[in-house]
């Protein structure tokens, strides 16, 4: 897909072409074309109504399509004063992916929807306007054309209405195509006419929606009859600028509704068909169709119709379709009897009727709100509908977020008010907006958010910007404060021997690295697959070895010493279950969201038949054994793949076990595993001791014995680095704490080391005895001496209880009643100094020592 | 348990230093890795990325909180701070998945976390998988009550006293000035010490002086030792003795009997049959003041007890097994029958020295 220039690039500057039109009643300008120019280049690109156009959107892959249908400048907009109207157009991938189906086959890759939406907001600001585009409309029978030569042509096929796709209706079709052709030297002279008195309807934006909605406008335009309201009429009279039929009657239509309240109901009773009014209309067409014939040709129709688009509000899409019709047939009949008014009554009540109940009803759910609206002033209306743009256009200032250039001059900044106090959030998580949920878009992650982002539930949604990828990373919010830097040496030691900090190398597994560097760059080079088993011991530094293996490959390939290569690690310790590595690795690889199924039939298709040449992929699995399953068939599947010819996918498996494909795998996936072990020893005390000094280079904060000395702890326990250098980090923090007081930290010295080395190896259980009551120690004692006499381990509550009692007589001390004793077992239980049952057995329940006797009968010596 | 203070006093640093987010669960609430996942994203106020979007699978949280806690890196992002109670709970999670990545992303370059876990028990350490086991720090803070008596005086007395900013001065001068003569009279030392050997528990002691709080009136708005006395009593009372107070002398003879049939066979179990031979040997030779009830009442004194689990059968009740077959264990020690029968009003002369001496009778 091209990279279309967007304003982050090239700072741009819109300015309107033509005399701007006066719109006396709302002061409001509207215009028929703009110029877009970039600075420093002398390019203009001129845009006029009715053209195709390219939006911004949060995505500068795939902005948003749309005709223009308006150009107008609003003054109670602060930030924003030029605005525009359009009909969206919709790309696939903007379709809700759980509806994506619906289409029932791939997409063709320039395609495009008819937006058929009509709560989704038109009104946008014009300076989002990239460029032209070229949109071509086909007929239901047309096959999108394949070969693209110009990836600024799209395709309609369909319209798109969030619920279903639907054909475009071929009048649909001829309108779009004669717009893309003629609307731009056709209108010219039309919209001089017109102007002056679209714009009145224009302001009151909203309304005139709905009326043309309510009617279908078609007929509106079509029949003169409306003059028969005198009221109208009189308005007529004292607008003395020429206009054309079509357009005055849309006005007076829309004037009317906002007038009396009263017409309103009869527009709906006019979607009965039953209204007087309409009955009165042959009358006035009558009389005034002579006057009309000259003016109503059939290219002004379409151009009307081509209006009728450009006022298309959201409402109105809906009988877009059945509208059309009515146009057709008007036309014909125009052109043969004359009688206009007639055949486009005639047509339009049709669509009326055919009309889905749930429309009329939706209309009039809608009815009363409208009312509202239109009984207060105009000025109301369009404040409100501005402070509602407003408000959109500050979320899509967000949705830029810092990627936003300062282009936006004046406009930017007020709205960077909000997005600093919210910036937070914006960098956090831009949230994947559903596209047109009606609550507002953002609910806040702290509450730093002002309310005022948020659009009332009632404001249409379409604007440009809701739509961020679905699969945005979220983000943990960002510290206010910085973090410290470290102060001293020991905290800069501490610093480094935190496991996350890497180092530059790893010392002492040079030969292990060596290893698998050769062999994953050696398929590499081959373009081959394969499989090697790496296990060891946890932190010996199995991932960490690999991950620099990559890294190095990663540095070597953009050298290009060796072909570049896809990179994919899956963890299977954070899996949910070995399945979903399938979806992991697809995602990973793709991008793809499936399920487990459909993602493991997508990746063996993938790896089986890799028609294009692709890169080799290196998949790292870390933890294999959690991918152990009954059938073990996901094990089977990764070292399967490898060996197909054309898959080219080195799989590296990590585990903690030498003999794990010997002792969990069938013998079909150990073969497929193949014999390319390793296996990472536990690191010696010389090791241990080198990483550590590596660590700590050019850092004076351990004494060489105390580094020796642990070093030689944890090899002769574990080996495991990861507790070398926690018990080094808890060293020093003993260190600077015995410290404190003379105020300069010094070395850590052994007698510290060993401190943390007691804390993290000495066992708790018997200081937990001496720190235990009376009585829990005399039930201990029973214990031993229960054991003693019958020689067992184990022993009931009932026996223990016994011998304590006679304990306790024997010390002259008062006994326990057996609730108390049985309290003072079960504590023992949850501290794990006892193993003991489910206290449901009540007397019979068995209890046994957790800890060795000796031990205990040391603890208790002590006292 | 401690695990409280150490709550506490984790409050108190973090008011310190607010520039840190919290997340608390609780294993007993967030019962498996799913939930918790749930909860963490709520805590952190991620949800609203999540939202009304279908998220619903497992999977795809995981994936999801992991991407945004590794989004982070040391410098940027807020630290979080997860508190973990009853952290063995979470230590039996399938495969500890929720423990590893937490431990994974503390270790490793992303934002910084700290994990605390709480738990009372000991061997916590054995619990982890060794891969886990290897990622956790192994810092191990044991809080122990390894106080002595005096300092336990010293706290009963700081709980019980009235604090300076008391309203009504005069009796909160008062009212310190009773227990600080509670804390030296003997008597409630006596108590006091008692109280300590059995348990060292603060939890208890507050118990405790709850109990001799709740005898305090406002006719005499003072605790007395006979109140702590009293709540002693309370507290140390054999639950099992005093259900057998409330026993009908039918129970009580039946109790006997399972009793000496302890004493024959040595612990071996019994059942119904057995114990209703004894029953009516017992009325047969000796007893005048027991009525010979019928089989069917005594039937239903049994099940009686069985209910109040003072005999508890051996295997589960089958169905088609004859419930006077069934083999039963007595619950109470012979020590607590006998001191509950002495504690038993009008116990009938003969009853009791049946209970005394099982051979007596012959």
């Amino acid at each position: 897909m091209a990279h279309y220039p967007t304003r982050l690039k090239t700072r741009q500057i819109y300015s309107w072409v033509g005399r701007p039109l006066l719109d006396r009643k709302l002061h409001c300008q509207t215009y028929k074309e703009m110029s877009v120019k970039k600075e420093g280049c002398s390019t203009e690109i001129h845009i006029q109504v009715g053209q195709f156009v390219l939006i911004e959107g949060d995505d500068d892959e795939n902005p948003y399509v749309a005709k223009l249908l308006e150009l107008f400048e609003d003054d109670s907009a602060t930030y924003s004063k030029k605005r525009a109207r359009v009909q969206w157009f919709m790309r696939f991938c903007e379709v809700p992916v759980n509806k994506q189906n619906l289409l029932g086959r791939k997409p063709a890759a320039q395609e495009i929807f008819w937006y058929d939406y009509p709560a989704c907001n038109s009104n946008i600001n014009a300076e989002t306007i990239i460029g032209h585009v070229q949109v071509v409309a086909l007929a239901p029978g047309e096959v999108i054309p394949m070969d693209l030569k110009n990836e600024k042509t799209f395709f309609v096929k369909l319209s798109w209405n969030e619920k279903k796709f639907e054909p475009l209706s071929p009048e649909l079709i001829a309108q779009l195509d004669k717009l893309q052709e003629g609307s731009p030297r056709c209108q010219k002279p039309l919209e001089a006419k017109t102007k002056s008195t679209e714009s009145p309807s224009w302001t009151t934006e909203h309304a005139v929606k709905r009326i043309e909605s309510r009617h279908s406008t078609s007929k509106s335009r079509q029949t003169p009859s409306h003059p028969v309201t005198p009221r109208a009429r009189k308005r007529l009279e004292l607008s003395s600028f020429p206009r054309t039929p079509n357009t005055r009657i849309s006005q007076q239509t829309s004037r009317a509704s906002l007038d009396s309240p009263g017409r309103t109901k009869r527009k709906v009773a006019f979607s009965e068909i039953t209204s007087p009014s309409k009955r009165s209309q042959p009358d006035g067409a009558q009389t005034l169709s002579p006057a009309l014939q000259a003016p109503e040709k059939t290219g002004e129709i379409q151009h009307s119709c081509a209006k009728d688009d450009k006022k298309a509000s959201p409402d109105c899409h809906m009988i877009l379709r059945t509208r059309v019709p009515a146009l057709k047939t008007t036309e014909i009949s125009e052109e043969r009897t004359l009688t206009p008014t007639r055949g486009g009554r005639k047509s339009s009540v049709v669509p009326l009727v055919v009309l889905k109940p749930e429309n009329i009803r939706k209309r009039e759910a809608k009815e009363p709100e409208f009312r509202d609206e239109a009984t207060s002033t105009p000025h109301r209306i369009r404040r409100k509908s501005s402070l509602l743009t407003l408000n959109r256009i500050r979320q899509q200032l967000r949705f830029l977020g810092n990627s936003k250039s300062d282009e936006e001059g004046e406009e930017f900044l007020p709205a960077a008010e909000i997005s600093d106090s919210g910036s937070e959030e914006d960098e956090a998580s831009p949230p994947p907006l559903p596209r047109r949920t009606h609550s507002s878009v953002s609910r806040n992650l702290r509450s730093s958010m002002k309310s005022s982002l948020q659009t009332p539930s009632k404001t249409p949604k379409k604007t440009p910007e809701p739509r961020t990828p679905r699969h945005a990373t979220p983000r943990i919010r960002s510290r206010n404060l910085a973090a410290q830097e470290p102060t001293n040496t020991l905290e800069e030691a501490r610093l480094r021997l935190h496991v996350s900090a890497v180092p530059q190398s790893l010392p002492c597994r040079e030969q292990e690295f060596q290893d698998i560097y050769n062999f994953v760059e050696s398929k590499l080079l081959d373009h081959t697959g394969g499989c090697m088993y790496i296990s060891g011991v946890p932190g010996t530094g199995k991932t960490a070895t690999v991950h620099e293996v990559i890294r190095c490959l990663q540095q070597a390939a953009q050298a290009n010493d060796v072909p570049p290569f896809q990179y994919i690690e899956v963890n299977g310790m954070k899996l949910t279950e070995p399945h979903q590595v399938y979806v992991q690795i697809l995602q990973k690889l793709t991008g793809q969201r499936a399920t487990a199924n459909h993602a493991a039939e997508l990746l063996a298709k993938r790896f089986r038949t890799r028609g294009s040449s692709q890169d080799t992929t290196v998949l790292l699995v870390d933890e294999l054994d959690l991918l152990w399953t009954q059938k073990q068939d996901v094990m089977y599947n990764l070292f399967d793949w490898p060996t197909h010819k054309e898959a080219r996918l080195v799989v590296l498996t990590i585990a903690n076990t030498m003999d794990l494909p010997e002792r969990i795998m069938m013998n079909r996936v150990s073969s497929r595993l193949g014999l390319t072990r390793m296996s990472f020893q536990p690191y010696t005390h010389s090791q241990l001791q080198q990483i550590l000094v590596s660590r700590l280079e050019h850092l004076k904060a351990f004494e060489d014995d105390a580094i020796q000395l642990v070093a030689r702890k944890v090899a002769a326990l574990s080996g495991d680095a990861r507790r070398c250098l926690d018990i080094c980090r808890r060293a020093t923090e003993i260190c600077e704490y015995s410290h404190q007081k003379p105020g300069s930290p010094g070395l850590v010295t052994t007698a510290h080391l060993l401190e943390a080395v007691d804390e993290m190896f000495s066992s708790s259980y018997i200081t937990a005895i001496k720190n235990s009551s009376v009585l829990e120690q005399s039930f201990l004692r029973a214990i031993l001496a229960e054991f003693r006499r019958s020689g067992l381990e184990e022993a009931t509550f009932q026996q223990v209880y016994s011998q304590h009692v006679a304990l306790c007589r024997m010390e002259g001390l008062p006994y326990p009643t057996m609730s108390e004793a049985m309290a003072v077992c079960s504590h023992l239980g949850s501290c794990r100094l006892l193993l003991v049952e489910p206290s449901r057995n009540d007397l019979l329940l068995r209890v046994r020592l957790n800890v060795s006797q000796d031990d205990v009968l040391y603890a208790l010596k002590e006292e | 348990m401690l695990i409280n203070h150490a709550l506490k006093e984790l409050m108190e640093v973090e008011e310190v230093n607010e520039n840190v987010l919290q997340v608390h669960l609780n294993g007993l609430l967030q019962i498996n890795d799913k939930t918790a996942l749930k909860e963490i994203t709520r805590q952190l106020n991620l949800e609203n990325v999540v939202g009304d979007k279908v998220f619903g699978s497992f999977a795809e949280n995981l994936s999801f909180l992991l991407e945004a806690l590794k989004k982070g890196d040391r410098t940027s992002s807020c630290p979080v701070i997860f508190i973990l109670d009853e952290f063995d709970l979470f230590a039996h999670h399938k495969n500890q998945t929720l423990l590893y990545n937490l431990f994974d992303i503390s270790q490793s370059a992303q934002t910084p976390v700290a994990v605390i876990g709480l738990t009372c028990r000991l061997d916590i350490l054995e619990l982890l998988e060794k891969r886990v086991k290897s990622r956790f720090s192994h810092r191990q803070i044991h809080l122990m009550n390894s106080f002595g008596f005096p300092q336990y005086l010293k706290i009963f007395k700081e709980q019980l006293s009235l604090p300076a900013v008391f309203p009504d001065k005069i009796f909160a001068e008062k009212w310190n000035e009773n227990v600080q003569s509670l804390s030296e009279d003997r008597s409630v030392r006596e108590i006091l010490q008692k109280h300590f050997n059995v348990n060292k528990n603060l939890r208890s002691l507050h118990m405790l002086l709850m109990l001799a709080l709740n005898r305090v009136t406002p006719s005499y708005p003072f605790v007395t030792a006979a109140h702590l006395m009293e709540a002693n009593q309370l507290c140390s009372m054999d639950s099992k003795a005093n259900i057998v107070h409330g026993l009908s002398v039918l129970e009580i003879c039946l109790i006997i009997a399972m009793k000496h049939l302890n004493d024959i066979y040595e612990e071996e179990p019994f059942n119904f049959q057995m114990v209703y031979n004894e029953f009516q040997k017992f009325v047969q030779r000796k007893a005048h003041s027991v009525y010979n009830f019928e089989k069917p009442v005594v039937m239903k004194a049994f099940e009686h007890l069985q209910q109040l689990e003072l005999i508890r059968p051996m295997e589960r009740t089958s169905v088609n097994a004859q419930r006077e077959y069934q083999l039963m264990k007595l619950l109470l020690d012979n020590t607590q029958i006998m001191n509950a029968l002495q504690k038993y009003p009008n116990c009938p002369t003969d009853v009791r020295q049946w209970a005394t001496s099982s051979l007596s009778w012959l």
